[in-house]
């Protein structure tokens, strides 16, 4: 994957990229086959390819399109349109915490705020060291346990600016 | 000696809370003193201040514990809870908590008592027995006991949930649809995710009968992405349900048939709108539909679509089960049954409140909530999710009902309840909702796209005292064109948080008296 590969040198990269480019359309293309048959099936494809990717790459757009009859500003349209839809990769972990009232009444502004500057970068930014990407999201559901925030898919409730940091610490062992 | 069963639920809000670090603690420490026990992982009671919860079922009833972290395990086998011991984590037997035996516990009978997953358990306790009538039934008997029981739509619209079905069944097409709209995105709400998360096979059976009723074969789940505990509990449900025949090509042998499956949508809050979220589930842009046509004659894929929120949908099993005048003794007025509540924000006893109609917001907030979780008083509640108006303390005598929040401007929506204690700034939070509204407005109708941007900045400049008189007249002039002109609810509500907070809390925003009456 393309975040793994942080750090190799310049031409050992370009030749890597074009292999990653080919694994990557062929993991699409299998993924196509999967809902050959199904209506409407752009969402689970483009969720498909997402988790195999971890974004969706500029070039599996044309891809994406010609298989499901679509034009490619059609696809592009529903890439850009969600939230959740990435065409570029994320860090190696995402966090995504709750901006929401619930949220809100307990202190969630705070708390983004408090990771932006623990992390030094925005929201929707991701970490010098790609280790982290910043989401903020519009509910999680746990707007009874307020602060709520996600760490690569898996809730916290009640989070303080501590137990953020002893979460960063855990996600990069100790690194963070 | 028979096995002795405990429960830690495998609710997102117990795992958020550490349950899962919990239930392994407490396996192996069972295992280090060569005890037999079965864990179950359960769903949650619905009381997230005790989370996680543990309980352990003895001859006297299931006790419970809580709330109980990885540290307290060795303590609590040291007091003998395997058998009901005394622990400074005590809570008695579960169902005498006061919190719990003061609701009406409908739709979420089930809930946390039973394995989410566990066909055994479901059947147990009236499992099934709703879909066992409905295929006795014809089609127009099953809507005709979902119109009698006065079931309206649980989404926040609030529309006669068997009219629907109704005119679904009376549209004659080859393939028609139902469609269960998941995609739970209000602040303040989380009745839906429960429902999948602990009790999937009662929207399974739900949407199954509906099927039934109204001659659609397929069902799709459109679940928000940002709930992925309940997408994949779901889809295990569904899997059992299709092995033990309760859905599939031959029902219970019936000869009638049922599919379903679970979509996952993309982090799009409009997308909660029916007929935005059928553009997204045919994998377009979540864009609203003008209507009509309206989805029940052409909705998904130009279709006959049922489309009905999840809690509506799990009402059904039971309607059908016990008959819809046992429903419809519940509740005030023209809202009938009950409604799972949500206690959420700055509130000590945040959780799932399941009432009949007509209880109040300050029993609710006070009898139930124990009031903030700050300890400070209670400024503003927010009812019916970010499109849901601040309620003052001098409305929160209302009996909870549709008409009755509808005639002070305001909504039950989803029956989400937002608290915030008074450091909250209501024009911070009316900013808010514009500025959620430009954030997630779909584009296809001016006011609601151009119109919370403006809103945004006009609200800015009555925060920064600029021409402070004329923008207050601008921003009630926008937020009527909002609401007359929207295509949909989110334009078409937005000024609801707005103008409440105008209203009510005028001195946020730097008025000394309101300008206009307060509605």
């Amino acid at each position: 994957m393309a975040t793994e590969q942080i750090g190799r040198t310049m031409k050992q990269e370009q030749a890597r990229q074009g292999q990653h480019d080919a694994d990557a359309l062929a993991a699409v293309q299998r993924i196509l086959q999967l809902h050959a048959n199904e209506p409407g099936a752009l969402l689970p494809i483009l969720h498909d390819v997402q988790d195999a990717l971890g974004y969706i790459p500029a070039h599996a757009v044309p891809v994406i399109a010609e298989a499901q009859n679509l034009s490619r500003a059609e696809v592009h349209g529903v890439v850009t349109y969600y939230h959740h839809f990435r065409s570029e990769p994320a860090g190696r972990h995402v966090i995504q915490i709750c901006r929401a009232e619930a949220c809100q009444s307990m202190g969630a502004d705070a708390l983004l705020a408090h990771a932006e500057l623990r992390l030094g970068c925005g929201a929707h930014g991701t970490t010098s060291d790609g280790a982290f990407t910043l989401e903020p999201a519009f509910c999680l559901g746990l707007c009874a346990s307020s602060p709520a925030m996600t760490l690569d898919d898996q809730p916290h409730a009640r989070v303080t600016p501590k137990a953020f940091d002893a979460l960063l610490a855990q996600a990069e062992g100790g690194r963070a | 000696m028979s096995t002795i069963t405990v429960y830690v639920p495998r609710d997102s809000a117990a795992l958020a809370a550490g349950a899962d670090r919990v239930a392994r603690c407490i396996a192996k420490e069972a295992a280090a003193r060569g005890l037999m026990l079965e864990l179950v992982r359960n769903g949650s009671r619905g009381m997230f201040w005790l989370e996680p919860l543990v309980e352990v079922n003895t001859p006297a009833g299931r006790m419970a514990y809580g709330p109980v972290t990885p540290d307290d395990v060795a303590g609590l086998f040291d007091a003998g809870f395997l058998t009901g011991g005394k622990h400074p984590l005590a809570l008695g037997p579960t169902e005498d908590i006061p919190y719990l035996k003061k609701q009406e516990r409908l739709t979420f009978s089930r809930m946390g008592i039973t394995d989410p997953v566990s066909l055994t358990d479901y059947q147990a306790y009236e499992g099934f027995a709703g879909l066992r009538r409905a295929l006795a039934l014809a089609p127009e008997e099953i809507v005709q006991q979902v119109l009698d029981s006065g079931l309206r739509g649980r989404g926040g619209a609030a529309f006669p949930a068997g009219i629907k079905g109704k005119t679904v069944l009376g549209t004659v097409a080859a393939q028609k649809y139902i469609v269960c709209n998941a995609d739970e995105g209000d602040s303040g709400t989380f009745s839906d995710r429960m429902t999948m998360e602990g009790d999937p096979f009662m929207l399974i059976e739900g949407m199954t009968i509906a099927g039934l009723a109204t001659g659609a074969t397929q069902g799709y789940i459109y679940v928000r992405s940002e709930y992925p505990h309940a997408i994949a509990t779901l889809n295990e449900a569904i899997r059992v349900a299709e092995a033990a025949g309760f859905l599939g090509d031959n029902i219970l042998r019936s000869g009638k048939r049922f599919s379903l499956a679970v979509r996952k949508g993309a982090g799009s809050y409009v997308c909660g709108e029916e007929t935005a979220l059928l553009e997204s589930l045919e994998g377009k842009r979540g864009i609203v539909r003008a209507k009509p046509p309206l989805p029940a004659i052409e909705g998904l894929f130009g279709q006959p679509t049922l489309i009905n929120n999840v809690i509506t949908l799990a009402s059904v099993p039971l309607i059908l089960a016990r008959g819809a005048a046992f429903y419809r003794d519940y509740g005030v007025g023209r809202s009938r049954g009950t409604l799972p509540m949500q206690l959420a924000g700055n509130i000590k006893y945040g959780g799932l409140v399941e009432k009949a109609f007509g209880v109040t917001l300050r029993e609710l907030l006070y009898d139930y909530g124990g009031g903030s979780a700050s300890g400070r008083p209670i400024k503003a509640v927010q009812v019916g999710g970010p499109l849901g108006a601040y309620l003052p303390e001098s409305k929160w005598d209302l009996p909870l009902d549709y008409e009755a929040y509808a005639a002070v401007g305001g909504t039950v929506g989803h029956g989400g309840i937002v608290v915030h204690d008074d450091t909250a700034d209501l024009s911070k939070l009316a900013r808010y909702a514009m500025e959620f509204c430009a954030l997630e407005s779909c584009g296809k109708c001016t006011p609601c796209r151009i119109g919370s941007t403006r809103g945004v900045e006009v609200i800015d400049k009555i925060r920064g005292n600029q021409n402070r008189p004329q923008q207050v007249m601008l921003l009630r002039d926008l937020c009527d064109t909002m609401v007359h002109g929207s295509l949909c609810a989110m334009g078409g509500m937005t000024p609801f948080p707005v103008l409440s907070a105008l209203d009510h809390f005028p001195q946020d925003f730097g008025i000394e008296a309101p300008d206009r009456k307060a509605a």
